[in-house]
């Protein structure tokens, strides 16, 4: 496709096409999300609808790499 | 989307769920979070000791956010710094402290708390880096997202599809939800601070983003344009 600038626009405006959940489903369920992904366990296929909030939602998205790297880095 | 699903069950549903999402904790914790919990949930100068190793902790947890977004916060001294992370580290005790029951045991204690003191942290920041600034609700200029030095036949559909949004989001869109799209989606104003200026919360801003995202989609949909292979190849 030749419009980058029009495709990441439309990508923030449309945001995800599969299911989602909301902020605070996502807030809920973050730390067994982040878990699992340290165990190198499935979290999407556990925990559905995480991974497309994180495509909608940078707040959550922001918060979620934060966890990651945190517990990440405890673990190394 | 899920939270209007789960919404939408009904009570004996609700309550299966409920008795479904709350199993005995002490059957799953492992022996760190139990301590954690024990020692919490304790009276007298043993609780007193845990909840100063319990700030401690999400302080940590608070300075490690500040640490990673410092670069985009320039204008924010070292010691404004710490004091956010202290404040942040403060609510989040609260938070914990609060909501010590619904901790179910589905990770680590210190990984559940931790996501207190993240999101405290993140949330004063950013509404710091924005203190004091207008909220842009109306769009920019629609040319920012043209791409430039297109062959005319890519131009023609670019000037098409744009006008297809910008007319999706000024007929389609009530006000409210059209003022949340534009600033969230297109001038990029943080969640936490939208929902701060509104007088409401992330989650419930969300919804109205989801709804206002739900409705342009359809509205391009009705109109022949096929989204998701364009999406597809960002």
């Amino acid at each position: 496709m030749e419009h980058p600038e029009l495709e990441q626009a439309l990508g923030r405006l449309l945001g995800p096409a599969e299911p989602e959940v909301g902020c605070d489903a996502c807030f809920e369920q973050l730390d067994r999300y982040v878990e699992l992904e340290v165990a190198g366990a499935d979290a999407d296929a556990a925990l559905p609808g995480l991974r497309a909030h994180f495509d909608g939602c940078p707040a959550c998205r922001e918060e979620h790499d934060s966890l990651l790297a945190l517990v990440s880095g405890e673990h190394s | 989307m899920q939270v209007a699903t789960r919404n939408e069950m009904g009570p004996a549903s609700r309550a299966a769920t409920v008795r479904r999402m709350k199993p005995l904790v002490s059957a799953t914790l492992d022996a760190e979070s139990r301590e954690w919990i024990a020692s919490l949930k304790a009276t007298g100068a043993p609780r007193d000791e845990a909840i100063a190793r319990l700030h401690a902790l999400l302080l940590r947890a608070a300075r490690f956010e500040v640490a990673r977004r410092r670069p985009t916060l320039p204008h924010l001294r070292g010691g404004d710094l710490d004091d956010i992370a202290n404040e942040a580290a403060d609510d989040a005790t609260m938070s914990v402290l609060r909501r010590l029951d619904d901790f179910r045991g589905a990770s680590r204690f210190t990984t559940w708390a931790y996501k207190f003191a993240l999101l405290e942290a993140a949330v004063k920041l950013r509404r710091r880096a924005w203190q004091g600034r207008e909220l842009p609700l109306e769009p920019e200029s629609w040319t920012l997202f043209a791409s430039s030095g297109l062959e005319p036949d890519a131009e023609a559909e670019q000037s098409v599809l744009l006008r297809a949004v910008e007319q999706g989001i000024e007929d389609a869109l009530t006000p409210h939800q059209r003022r949340v799209l534009v600033a969230l989606a297109l001038n990029g104003v943080p969640i936490d601070v939208l929902a701060e200026r509104l007088g409401t919360n992330r989650n419930a801003l969300y919804k109205t983003l989801h709804d206002a995202r739900q409705k342009l989609r359809r509205h391009l949909d009705e109109r022949g344009f096929s989204l998701d292979s364009w999406l597809e190849e960002t």
